[in-house]
């Protein structure tokens, strides 16, 4: 049994299948769920994380599964407060390593409030948003990320909710790591997911991920080999927003505005190419990054943000500590006696 | 000055008074009020107030839906309720005397602050004439005083401006009302002195204020007798002055303390449950982590976070804030993890009067959650019960695995009463084990009381997911079967039922069988027990019971109700307990209800019983 060995050997003995619970996994065949799966039970030995001090947190829709498919501790709560739970559970043990896992129906629309607060909180909780622009789980309606236009069951006629960016919300709300990957590339995933892990305070990561059944197809362009270069920017910290096939796209900086440009028309130099900062101090840059969107801009993919922030917890344990500090540890008889007091012989 | 200039007039003695001061929401009055009680206090008399405040911080000067007022009872033996009607009424401006005059006793004493009555003022309160001179108010001795004015006068070399010197009459009216009642100010100046440290000029000016009012009263001989109340022989011990909202949040650190279990509170502000939180964010030197959510649902959520991780934890709130937290109820029931939802009741529906006091709640308590959600429900009975019914509260959680809803209301809430201070020594114990052992470790296998066991992530060997979903009644794992949902259905009822054979036997008070029976619950306890006293010194059979537990009911009620020929029950709603003690015993109990805001009344309930028995 794992009780009967030391902490450092049962760390190092660890593989991707101790993480695995053995339940039978529900998603439907094909769903992007499962590469996302796989790459965190591939991560979570890694990290030096004893198997008991992980704790997966969610709430309800297809992605809020996820607990039940990882032998750690899990909860699966009620729809859009899985980061309000997650926010006690942490504060109060910071000592766990503390994992949300949603959708974009439960931390947009009906956990929209926890989401944007556990972001300016900088609670540190691991936020994995499985945004496939859809309902899933109740067949096929709109969501928050959904397009403009898209035809649904509830949008029989065409959506006309302006879509969520993910990202750009999370940052809006003062994120301190912000990223974006997709459930194809299973290398960029590992990558940052493993960034997101080491993160202190909240770590928001927006996975683009294929509903086979009721989105097929919706991030084709973005993942297709013949195409995704066109469409997606991959960002990498100090070095230029380039992209396309023939490596020549960029993003220039006009003014408050981006655009893309091409390298060599129009006496566009690689000198002129935005170079990409994830440590910025403002998050403008980083803010107009996460609104772009196609046709008119590639998708950017990797972390927008990344910046060192004490975490809600952490600055939790220095108000204890000043208290502490300034009026000792609370005795109860004292405090049952505070204030003015009487007695009667 | 001090007690020894008290004098040439004659003394007379009391057994018990009500003074009820009423002004502007700017004007004081809660201070006043507050200090008033504090000085009876230290002369060692029981005392009970009742707050009564709008909802607006600052309402529009003398209007009548802005007046604020504070009643206090106190006396020579045990006071259960901050009294019916005023004896005396201090009232600061038209308003507040139009407001408050029809519940004072007629040939009851009004101090009334007449430059306050002015044409403007008199229109506003919908005064036609001046009542201080249109002889409308002859059946009252009616002391009308300049106090804006004499207290201006006093304070004209201050140093202070106008508006601050307006805000010192509050302090004046204080100077009055002890001199009437023959309490000494020595130490409210000392009090005054500390509470405005950093002011010297304004504490300068209150105390000139206090003294004046003081010696306005003595010079003028404007009060024929200054009264004196009978000694008073409470029980020995140390005493403080206490609010409910103040005692619940000791209560939880007491629970915390004796348990050696970290407290956690996730809470949102709202009136009148608000400062629970506010007390125990000032804790953090013992283990109390306080969380100011981003809302209600974050507020039970965030609680369900920190008991899952092994604190003890508790979310506070009221009524409309109890409804949003509905969902999450039924989420930690189903968990089966401990916590403490703490519902300070206000007047309903929705956001109905916040600062007006009702039991309306209660059948949202017992039964307001989808599907078959069994929680146990207790209230408080006073302020100072607060402190035991938060220790009970924890104890039924941890014991059970549950969630436990604790009422109390708004009226005991910021209500204030003397509160004898236990001993840490004598508190129950209360033992909190978490299973660390995996062998043979099942999520949802129960111990003799239906509970589970309390497992904290990041113990070895146990890691198991559990959540919303219906499950296994011995793994956890998520379970549809037809047959496994009716166990676990009936095994939460089995559970919650069974908390009963903890209780001890109900405390009957009176004959033990008779013509009738009284059945109360929370805030109307000191009113009930008044007038059952008053019943019974008049030779009525009546008995009374008060209850702490309201789901389950004791097991030993349904024998004691068949005892008695009638059964009543006031509340201040529409017969929601009524509802449940038909429900659970058939029997037909006669109602009285008032749902006014207000605190039942011992002369309604004593009429009541009269017409009875």
């Amino acid at each position: 049994m794992m009780t009967d060995m030391t902490e450092a050997t049962q760390i190092q003995a660890l593989t991707k299948k101790d993480f695995e619970s053995g339940l039978d996994v529900r998603w439907c065949p094909g769903c992007g769920d499962y590469a996302v799966l796989s790459q965190i039970t591939k991560l979570m030995p890694k990290l030096g994380i004893p198997r008991e001090n992980f704790a997966f947190v969610s709430g309800i829709g297809c992605s809020s599964r996820f607990p039940y498919y990882v032998q750690t501790y899990g909860l699966h709560t009620i729809h859009g407060r899985a980061l309000a739970i997650a926010t006690g559970l942490k504060v109060t043990r910071p000592d766990l390593s503390v994992w949300v896992v949603t959708g974009d129906g439960d931390a947009l629309a009906i956990g929209g409030n926890h989401f944007i607060h556990a972001l300016r909180r900088n609670i540190g909780v691991k936020v994995i948003l499985l945004n496939n622009r859809i309902y899933g789980l109740t067949k096929g309606q709109y969501s928050p990320t959904s397009e403009l236009g898209k035809k649904t069951k509830t949008s029989p006629l065409g959506n006309i909710d302006q879509p969520f960016s993910p990202v750009a919300l999370a940052l809006g709300a003062g994120a301190t790591f912000a990223a974006r990957c997709i459930d194809g590339d299973q290398a960029m995933m590992a990558a940052i997911l493993e960034r997101a892990a080491k993160h202190e305070g909240t770590a928001f990561v927006e996975v683009l991920q294929n509903c086979v059944v009721f989105n097929d197809g919706a991030f084709d362009a973005l993942s297709d080999k013949t195409t995704r270069d066109d469409t997606r920017l991959v960002m990498e910290h100090g070095k230029p927003l380039i992209f396309g096939k023939e490596r020549n796209k960029g993003i220039r900086l006009r003014g408050m505005d981006m655009e893309v440009v091409t390298i060599g028309e129009n006496g566009v130099t690689a000198a002129d190419i935005l170079v990409h900062d994830e440590n910025a101090a403002h998050s403008g840059l980083a803010f107009s990054l996460g609104q772009f969107e196609s046709p008119d801009f590639p998708v950017p993919f990797g972390v927008f943000r990344d910046i060192n922030k004490p975490s809600y917890e952490e600055l939790h344990k220095q108000l204890v500590e000043s208290a502490r500090a300034a009026k000792g540890r609370g005795d109860l008889q004292r405090l049952l006696n505070a204030g003015e007091t009487w007695t009667i012989k | 000055m001090s007690n020894e200039s008290v004098t040439a007039r004659p003394v007379e003695e009391l057994d018990s008074v009500v003074i009820r001061f009423v002004g502007d929401s700017g004007d004081g009055m809660q201070l006043t009020g507050t200090e008033f009680s504090k000085a009876v206090a230290k002369a060692g008399h029981g005392f009970v107030t009742h707050p009564d405040y709008p909802s607006e911080i600052r309402a529009p000067t003398g209007t009548l839906y802005g007046v604020s007022g504070y009643q206090i009872q106190y006396s020579s033996s045990q006071v259960f309720t901050s009294g019916d009607a005023p004896d005396v009424l201090v009232a600061m401006n038209p308003a507040a005397l139009k407001t408050n005059l029809p519940d004072v006793k007629r040939g009851g004493i009004l101090i009334v602050n007449n430059s306050a009555f002015t044409a403007g003022n008199l229109e506003k309160a919908k005064y036609a004439s001046n009542p201080l001179t249109d002889g409308s108010l002859q059946g009252y001795r009616l002391y009308s005083i300049d106090i804006s004015t004499l207290t201006a006068n006093a304070l004209a070399d201050s140093g202070l401006g106008k508006k601050e010197v307006g805000m010192c009459k509050n302090y004046f009216s204080l100077g009055l009302m002890m001199c009437l009642y023959s309490r000494p100010v020595d130490k409210e100046i000392t009090d005054i002195e500390k509470k405005f440290a950093k002011k010297p000029k304004v504490a300068a000016a209150n105390i000139t204020a206090l003294r004046t009012g003081y010696a306005y009263a003595e010079a003028t001989e404007m009060f024929a007798v200054s009264y004196q109340m009978r000694e008073s022989t409470p029980k020995p011990g140390k005493y403080r002055s206490i609010t409910g909202n103040t005692a619940s949040a000791l209560g939880f650190v007491a629970a915390s303390e004796i348990s050696g279990v970290p407290l956690f509170i996730g809470s949102y502000p709202i009136t009148p449950a608000t400062e629970i939180l506010q007390e125990l964010a000032n804790l953090k030197h013992y283990n109390v982590t306080s969380f100011q959510a981003e809302d209600e649902i974050a507020g039970i959520c965030s609680t369900i976070g920190a008991s899952y991780g092994g604190s003890l934890a508790l979310t506070t709130t009221s009524g409309p804030g109890l409804a949003l937290k509905t969902e999450a109820m039924g989420l930690a029931a189903i968990l089966e993890i401990p916590m403490v939802i703490v519902d300070v009741q206000r007047a309903g529906p929705c956001t109905g009067i916040p600062t007006k006091t009702e039991q309306s709640d209660l059948l949202q308590a017992v039964y307001g959650r989808n599907g078959e959600c069994p929680i146990p429900v207790i209230a408080a009975n006073s302020p100072s019960d607060c402190f035991d019914a938060a220790l009970e509260a924890f104890r039924i959680a941890v014991k059970y695995m549950t969630p436990v809803i604790l009422l109390t209301e708004g009226g005991i809430g910021n209500a204030s009463e003397p509160w004898l201070i236990p001993d840490v020594a004598s508190l129950p114990k209360m033992e909190v084990k978490y299973r660390t052992d995996p062998k043979g470790f099942h999520a949802y296998a129960r111990d003799e009381n239906l509970a589970r066991a309390w497992v904290r992530p990041g113990t070895p060997g146990m890691e198991h997911r559990i959540g919303g979903l219906e499950k296994d009644a011995l793994t956890g794992n998520i379970s549809s079967e037809p047959l496994n949902h009716q166990i676990m259905c009936e095994t939460r009822a089995a559970k919650v039922a069974g908390i009963a054979r903890d209780f001890p036997p109900s405390k009957v008070e009176g004959p033990a069988k008779g013509d009738l029976l009284v059945i109360g619950w929370g805030s109307t306890y000191g009113s009930i027990a008044q007038a059952w006293q008053k019943a019974s010194a008049a030779g009525k059979s009546v008995a009374f019971v008060h209850l702490r537990h309201l789901n389950p009911l004791p097991a030993d009620l349904g024998d004691i109700i068949g005892r008695y020929k009638k059964v009543l029950v006031p509340e201040t709603n529409l017969g929601q307990l009524s509802r449940l003690l038909r429900e659970r015993y058939l029997s037909d109990v006669v109602q009285l209800n008032k749902i006014q805001g207000k605190p039942l009344m011992v002369t309604e309930i004593y009429d009541r019983i009269l017409e009875l028995c």
